[in-house]
């Protein structure tokens, strides 16, 4: 080899060192950058799963709260309530949960780890609004077969008390439910699935 | 592989070739002088120190927030609550030091081998302009944190331009945009520290570096090397900046990034003087603090004005005014732009210039040492004199003849570099 | 011109001694020490926190100190639900300069701003002063509006006892102002290691192209 060869070759080996060197340098400049833009700690907070006391909420009663500013709602069904589920499965669109969001555990007939205690996000699947609670008592505005559940007010939709979307309306999906742990009979852990103690 | 990488750059070349032939212009075939030495770094390190800042900046405006009552707080936020927050918030305050060593220490080699002469004047005007505007960012930029440090700085800087006869009050109003510095002038002050000064800073750097390429570089010996080309119609003593100076600036970027990492990594605040103490009191526009000092890079100036008493000039009904002491100020940083006409040497390089121009230089830095150490000092920080001299304040006394010093190394220029002795110049460049 | 740019970069740093007036004992802590610093937090929480805030630290951070979250909610959370909440002090502005004179200051970043030094010494300088509003002076801080919040710690310890305490105090609160400074410092020695590598590489580059250059 010439020599002028043998100065290319040391050149570019000493190249390409230093620009894998330079590399890795650059990458690991580069990681905090990227990182600053993942949530930060406020906003993990902020998201961060709510423990509720549910021991107040009476048979057939709704509470409302928020976690990730949404509303969750958790619903005191009586033996009634959880008996209609079947009555208005025909009616349904998607009546096993198929196509909608929720955790495993919440994929069986009551959609819900106990079935006395329903606990689903509050915001219409079609475009975001909140449905309002419709019981058994409505029939008078719902219709004679209204069996109890929700009719969101923007564009009609109805969903039964387990959440699950009637045929006919404009929102495409069951509703959400989050992740919940129960950490006792009367508290709940919202947004987050624990080992039940 | 790689005749698939040739083909990619014809298709893209033969669609834009002013890439290729701007990257031969100023990279591969610009040719500079091979006797570059240390003092040549700065100018690469300014440009990586600009875009450090800029790079810094960005990430930190995705979590600033310019508002008097969240501004503090989200410093501290990004400080604590963001991955990665506290490292790209030290990255930005030292960086913002660093900015001002680098570029002292790049007009100091224009000074040491005449960069600023024929034909260069146009580069030089350019770099004072740069100054000039980096000193407005990073004085934007100091309210930002709205500490004590930063509030009451801005506050009394913003309070000079009141002294400005008949127009002052009305001026310093419209700056601010409020009766005292305030939310809205922090605002404002975003806007112009984020957006305005930065594309301000980028279009004078291009313009820099273009005027600089236009005539070629100096060097440490101040010979032309253009005088002097081979068959090929390059100059003799010249090296493409490419691969050369890529190759060694890239020496000196890391070297420059090591020191910036010991100092940002191991010692952020400096003993204060890069993150100022009194910054982690949020502002309190109804507590002054005892002493409040601009930031080391501004005290040379801060010291000038200091230095200029108060005038009052009682049959004209002028009330003590501060006014001569800004227009002194002013007038020193803007007596740079003169440097290429007061210099009467027909030698560029201090090498071959005499003991005249010399010893004026190193008085000229020793001043300007004293005045900016002076400048973070109380005013009585060096005690009295006794009562020959009217017990005036030992360090006052210094300022002034400091400032003088400043004064006459330019005023005096035009006389001592004609009459000063110079050394013969050689034709080529020495290693 | 090497030795005018050494006196230029570190001579500052020598100033800074000097700026600060009285001579203070120096605060002797050891940020490393966790048990240092969770004593201190313990004292914080206990005696400080229900007039100073500590509003940019979160109570889930402190398990930097070696504590874990039930730790953390069992035995320094009085006043908050959520352990990824602030340390926010109950206390409102308009009460404090009510009952003071004025506000309580936040201390999340008091150690930045007056020092350690200043803040151990300040907790050792109290003493009785009827002549004051809350018969309280101090020599650090003359006519401070604050009262002597540890005199019953300082009666039940010895002088070395409280003093220990004061430095964990301190120690806590250098911790909080800074939260990320010993991985800021461990980052900084891989990051020099790399540069280093970089830089043995980048130069022999140099050396390589240069050769030929006379």
């Amino acid at each position: 080899m010439s020599d002028n060869q043998k100065v290319d070759r040391t050149r570019r080996n000493l190249v390409v060192a230093t620009s894998v060197a330079g590399g890795a340098a650059s990458i690991g400049a580069a990681i905090p950058f990227v990182a600053s833009m993942f949530p930060s700690e406020r906003a993990k907070a902020a998201g961060a799963p709510i423990e509720v006391d549910i021991s107040a909420i009476a048979p057939g009663e709704m509470k409302v709260f928020e976690w990730r500013g949404k509303p969750v709602w958790v619903i005191r069904r009586t033996k009634e309530m959880v008996e209609s589920l079947k009555a208005v499965t025909p009616m349904l669109a998607d009546p096993v949960s198929a196509k909608s969001e929720q955790p495993s555990y919440a994929k069986n007939d009551t959609r819900a780890r106990k079935p006395d205690v329903m606990v689903m996000e509050g915001v219409c699947t079609h475009l975001g609004c909140s449905p309002q609670l419709k019981t058994i008592e409505s029939k008078a505005e719902m219709g004679a077969d209204w069996a109890g559940g929700f009719y969101c007010p923007c564009h009609g939709s109805k969903f039964d008390l387990a959440g699950r979307v009637f045929r006919g309306a404009p929102a495409p999906t069951n509703l959400t439910i989050p992740p919940y742990t129960f950490l006792s009979d009367s508290t709940l852990l919202i947004g987050e699935d624990r080992k039940e103690a | 592989m790689a005749s698939r990488l040739m083909a990619l750059w014809d298709w893209f070349d033969s669609r834009m070739p002013t890439v290729g032939e701007e990257w031969r212009k100023h990279a591969s075939e610009y040719y500079a002088p091979k006797n570059f030495n240390f003092w040549y770094y700065f100018g690469a390190l300014s440009l990586l120190v600009l875009v450090i800042m800029i790079v810094s900046g960005i990430f930190l405006t995705m979590n600033y927030k310019p508002d008097a009552a969240l501004a503090f707080g989200s410093v501290e936020y990004i400080m604590r609550d963001v991955p990665g927050g506290w490292l790209i918030r030290y990255i930005h305050s030292t960086g913002a030091s660093a900015f001002f060593i680098v570029v002292y220490l790049h007009m100091f080699r224009a000074l040491l081998y005449g960069s600023y002469k024929e034909p260069r004047e146009l580069v030089w005007i350019f770099g004072v302009l740069i100054y000039l505007t980096l000193m407005g960012e990073a004085f934007f930029g100091y309210l930002l944190p709205w500490g004590q440090m930063s509030y009451w700085g801005a506050q009394v800087i913003v309070n000079l331009f009141s002294t400005v006869p008949f127009i002052g009050p009305d001026l310093a109003l419209w700056i601010r945009g409020d009766y005292v510095v305030s939310d809205v002038t922090l605002n404002r002050f975003f806007a112009l520290h984020v957006i305005a000064l930065p594309l301000v800073l980028l279009g004078l750097v291009v313009a820099h570096i273009l005027a600089l390429h236009d005539v070629g570089s100096n060097n440490p010996d101040g010979v032309e090397i253009k005088q002097n080309k081979d068959a090929n119609g390059r100059p003799v003593d010249g090296i493409p900046f490419h691969p050369y100076y890529t190759v060694k600036d890239t020496v000196g970027s890391v070297v420059f990034l090591a020191v910036f990492c010991i100092v940002m990594f191991f010692m952020p605040e400096l003993g204060g003087y890069f993150l100022e103490h009194n910054n982690f009191i949020p502002a309190n526009p109804l507590l002054t603090p005892e002493h409040i000092a601009p930031v080391w890079y501004f005290t040379p100036y801060y010291s000038v004005l200091r230095a200029v008493p108060p005038v009052e000039i009682e049959w004209l009904g002028i009330a003590p005014t501060q006014f001569p002491g800004v227009m002194v100020m002013g007038i020193s940083t803007l007596v740079l732009f003169l440097f290429p006409w007061l210099d009467r040497s027909p030698v560029k390089s201090i090498r071959y210039r005499g003991v005249y121009w010399k010893s004026a230089v190193a008085i000229f830095v020793v001043a300007f040492l004293v005045l900016g150490y002076l400048g973070v000092k109380p005013t009585n920080a060096w005690g009295q004199f006794g009562a020959w001299l009217g017990g005036a304040e030992r360090a006052t006394v210094a300022a002034r003849v400091c400032t003088v010093v400043y004064f006459a190394f330019f005023i005096l220029m035009p006389w001592y570099t004609a009459k000063d002795k110079v050394k013969p110049v050689p034709d080529r460049v020495t290693m | 011109m090497k030795n005018l740019l050494a006196a230029l970069l570190f001579g500052p740093a020598a100033l800074f001694a000097a700026e600060r007036g009285t001579p203070l004992d120096s605060a002797p802590i050891d940020p490393r020490d966790l048990v240092s610093l969770q004593s201190g937090a313990r004292t914080f929480v206990n005696y400080c926190l229900g007039c100073h805030g500590l509003q940019y630290m979160r109570y889930n951070r402190l398990t930097d100190l070696g504590l874990t979250e039930a730790q953390i909610r069992d035995n320094l959370m009085f006043s908050a639900d959520k352990v990824g909440e602030t340390m926010k002090v109950a206390m409102t502005v308009k009460d404090g300069k009510a009952w003071f004179g004025v506000p309580p200051p936040d201390l999340s970043v008091i150690a930045r701003s007056r020092g350690a030094d200043w803040i151990y010494n300040y907790l050792r300088s109290f003493h009785r002063d009827p002549k004051s509003a809350n018969g309280w002076n101090n020599k650090v801080f003359p006519n401070a509006a604050m009262p002597h919040v540890l005199w019953k710690v300082q009666q039940d310890s010895s002088a070395v006892q409280y003093d220990v305490t004061v430095r964990d105090l301190v120690n806590f609160l250098v911790y909080v102002g800074e939260p990320s400074a010993q991985s800021r410092k461990n980052i900084g020695i891989v990051v020099l290691f790399v540069l280093g590598v970089l830089f043995i590489f980048a130069y022999a580059m140099k050396k390589a192209f240069w050769k030929d250059v006379r």
